[in-house]
């Protein structure tokens, strides 16, 4: 019917609120990468010998891996010495050390995004390590956490104040070589963060990290590292936003997880990095490797994303579960307006006895928006009464977009249970009237069905970003509606 | 309040109105009665705006306004309700949240301040008595794996809730039996006053046994063929609709 597809036109014109760039001195490695790139970012780091070789073996990896092209998601070649790998804010001295020393304008960045650091810091009780590009300038509440023993801070800190905890832990989850993004961002990672969470204790506060692009052609190679000793527990939000730019950005962030014995770290990530205009124009190109391990028994890690940004995500935040009665948990919202694609989903791999995982996928496609769920669920040998649960809906908006399920199962144990549940639906013309006639406009309909179709989603967020996330689902499908 | 003028109306270039006149006053409630496709639905969505009804003739004028120039939720926020003969689900909305965007949508074009929490949960509580609607379901998903009598239910839940001027009722009692018949009927009955004008959509005459109209008319084939007070709907139970239409009028 020509009458409902007409609307998807005026679609999805939506421009992008956190379209601005912030006008800071950068100071820039040239464009390209070779090993003298590598030993330029570790020298800028200070950083020991050791991982200055980490970097380098890491990179020499990198040059003898291809591509993936496995993923269901189309791009232009990317030009790797046409990007650069260092960028960070100026400095004259020190890094601040409080938010008084930070950069006003940069305070006002996140204010624009409403992303109030003294706000945060006072009303929420949210400690906010902000990094801006590729350096953290701002790290908050590090006292508080320092009182129980909780370490949060820049990854470059850490390198210099922990080094045997970085030394231990760094790619112990997601080697060098694990695959092409991950070799890339182990040679050339900038900064990121560190968390350490000791033994027995329940951490005081949801951690939280924004992230921010602000640096034309400057890839974003975050490093995440997050351990959780045995019995501890942590909440951690990953929160992101860029400004508009016309050309491609490339960000390849790796992100590890280590529970112990009886530990629990829960990770939810908001992310709403520019999707490219309706025309596909722009974008951010988001290749990331998240994994958690499950070391020891009954320990317990479980991810939660709200996907809304970036023109090309490739991303499987997944779980090795290798203590026994250990539980992997991924709740996801992944959606695609204009030309995004997204390729996303998780792997369950089952080494442990009695381990337990739930998939819970949730894909939505709007205008031209392709999106595929790409899901693993691995059961070892050794797994007996592995159980695993996954279900993975689909909401399509309009006629032209697209929502695809690849879901693997590799089951080496007869004991193991496993069930899929999969359903694909679309927002029918019958559900927004029924709205309409109602009073709700249509816009603040599409929003309710979508928000109403992710509820088992966003109920896994800590409050503020469930809000936070509604929010965003809503912002980002304004005048979606066929 | 509502004002037809000859309406023609078409559903993918077919004519289904081929031309409606009806005058409804405030306090005053009609039944439109007549067979399985003879229209009653297609009028219904015309009045609530529902896309794909194209009109082609004639003119509807509702509170002295055009109402064929408003969107559909302006049309509700001006007070008009639909109740649905087939409700559909949303799932994932619970059935107070949806109510509560909707009657805050409402009072937004009214300019009157949005209702909190406690005041609609106050006032939901109150409505919900009205059809006995258990608590459960109000916080349910909306129609979401609902009964036919409970989703029935849940629609005369829904008007007492934002009290419209003008209801066009559209086959409430479809699968309902006799007792949720009743429920249902009484919740309308309620529902009437001297400020509210209802439209009764019905193919069967017992459930105007409960809602007694004040107008009955007869449509066939796209067009009323008989109006009458409501021994026309008893009439017709007798007759059936061909000798009806067949007859002279009253």
């Amino acid at each position: 019917m020509s009458s409902a597809t007409e609307p998807i036109d005026e679609i999805l014109k939506k421009s992008y609120d956190a379209g601005f760039v912030t006008d800071i001195e950068q100071e820039y490695a040239p464009p390209g990468l070779n090993e003298d790139i590598v030993k330029f970012i570790s020298k800028k780091k200070q950083e020991p010998e050791w991982l200055l070789q980490w970097r380098l073996k890491a990179y020499r990896r990198w040059q003898q891996m291809s591509e993936p092209r496995w993923a269901k998601v189309s791009y232009p070649e990317i030009d790797y010495q046409d990007i650069c790998y260092y960028a960070a804010p100026k400095t004259d001295k020190d890094a601040p050390k409080s938010l008084d020393e930070v950069d006003p304008e940069l305070l006002e960045t996140y204010e624009k995004l409403g992303i109030p650091l003294h706000e945060r810091e006072v009303l929420a009780g949210v400690a906010v390590d902000a990094v801006f590009d590729s350096v953290s300038v701002a790290t908050t509440f590090r006292e508080k956490l320092a009182e129980v023993g909780v370490i949060f801070m820049s990854f470059s800190e850490a390198v210099q104040e922990h080094p045997e905890l970085i030394k231990k832990y760094l790619g112990s989850v997601v080697p060098v070589s694990d695959n092409f993004f991950a070799a890339l961002n182990s040679a050339v990672f900038s900064d990121g963060s560190f968390v350490y969470i000791p033994k027995g204790v329940r951490c005081p506060m949801e951690l939280s990290t924004y992230f921010r692009i602000n640096a034309a052609k400057t890839g974003q190679f975050e490093r995440t590292l997050i351990v959780a000793d045995e019995g501890s527990y942590v909440s951690y939000l990953e929160g992101c936003t860029a400004p508009m730019r016309d050309e491609n950005q490339l960000h390849a962030a790796v992100v590890e997880l280590v529970a112990h014995k009886d530990a629990e770290i829960k990770y939810s990530t908001v992310q709403n990095w520019y999707p490219g205009d309706e025309n596909g124009k722009g974008g951010i190109f988001n290749f990331v490797t998240k994994r958690g391990l499950c070391e020891g028994e009954a320990s317990k890690i479980s991810w939660t994303q709200v996907e809304t940004g970036s023109a090309i995500t490739w991303k499987y935040p997944s779980c090795i579960l290798k203590g026994d009665d250990s539980i992997g948990e991924f709740y996801s919202v992944a959606l695609s307006n204009h030309r995004q694609q997204a390729d996303t989903g998780t792997k369950m791999i089952h080494l442990g006895k009695n381990t337990k995982s739930t998939i819970i996928s949730k894909g939505i496609s709007a205008g031209h928006g392709q999106q595929t769920y790409r899901g693993g669920v691995k059961i070892m040998r050794g797994a007996d009464n592995a159980r695993n649960y996954t279900q993975c809906d689909s909401l399509l908006i309009g006629d032209k977009c697209g929502a695809h399920t690849v879901p693997y199962v590799d089951v080496r144990n007869s004991t193991s249970k496993l069930e899929h549940e999969a359903t694909t639906s679309r927002i029918g013309e019958d559900q927004l009237f029924y709205c309409r006639q109602r009073g709700l406009s249509e816009e603040d309909a599409v929003s309710l069905i979508v928000n109403g179709f992710a509820k088992e989603v966003l109920k896994e967020l800590p409050m503020e970003f469930a809000v936070e996330a509604q929010k965003l689902l809503g912002v980002s499908l304004e005048g979606a509606v066929g | 309040m509502l004002k037809i003028e000859d309406l023609h109306v078409e559903v993918e270039g077919k004519p289904i109105l081929k031309g409606i006149s009806l005058e409804v006053a405030a306090g005053e409630v009609h039944a439109i009665m007549g067979p399985n496709g003879s229209g009653k639905s297609t009028l219904a969505y015309v009045l609530a705006g529902r896309e794909g009804y194209e009109v082609t003739k004639g003119s509807i004028t509702y509170k002295g306004e055009d109402l064929l120039e408003m969107v559909p939720e302006a049309r509700a926020a001006e007070g008009i309700f639909l109740g649905f003969q087939y409700p559909v689900a949303i799932p994932g909305v619970s059935n107070i949240y949806f109510l509560k965007a909707a009657l805050n949508a409402i009072r937004k074009h009214r300019g009157q301040d949005p209702l909190d929490a406690i005041d609609f949960m106050k006032l939901s509580k109150e409505k919900a008595a009205i059809v006995q609607l258990p608590d459960e379901l109000t916080k349910r998903s909306v129609n979401d794996g609902f009964s036919g009598g409970e989703k029935k239910r849940n629609e005369i839940f829904q008007m007492a809730l934002l009290e419209p001027s003008l209801a066009v009722l559209d086959e409430t009692d479809s699968g309902l039996d006799i007792d949720a018949l009743k429920v249902v009927a009484q919740g309308v009955n309620a529902l009437r006053g001297p400020e509210r004008a209802m439209l009764v959509i019905t193919h069967y005459q017992r459930l105007l046994d409960h809602i007694v109209p004040d107008v009955v008319h007869v449509l066939i084939d796209g067009r009323i063929v008989r109006t009458g007070d409501k021994n026309l709907a008893k009439q017709l139970e007798r007759e059936g609709y061909s000798e009806v239409r067949d007859a002279p009028s009253l």
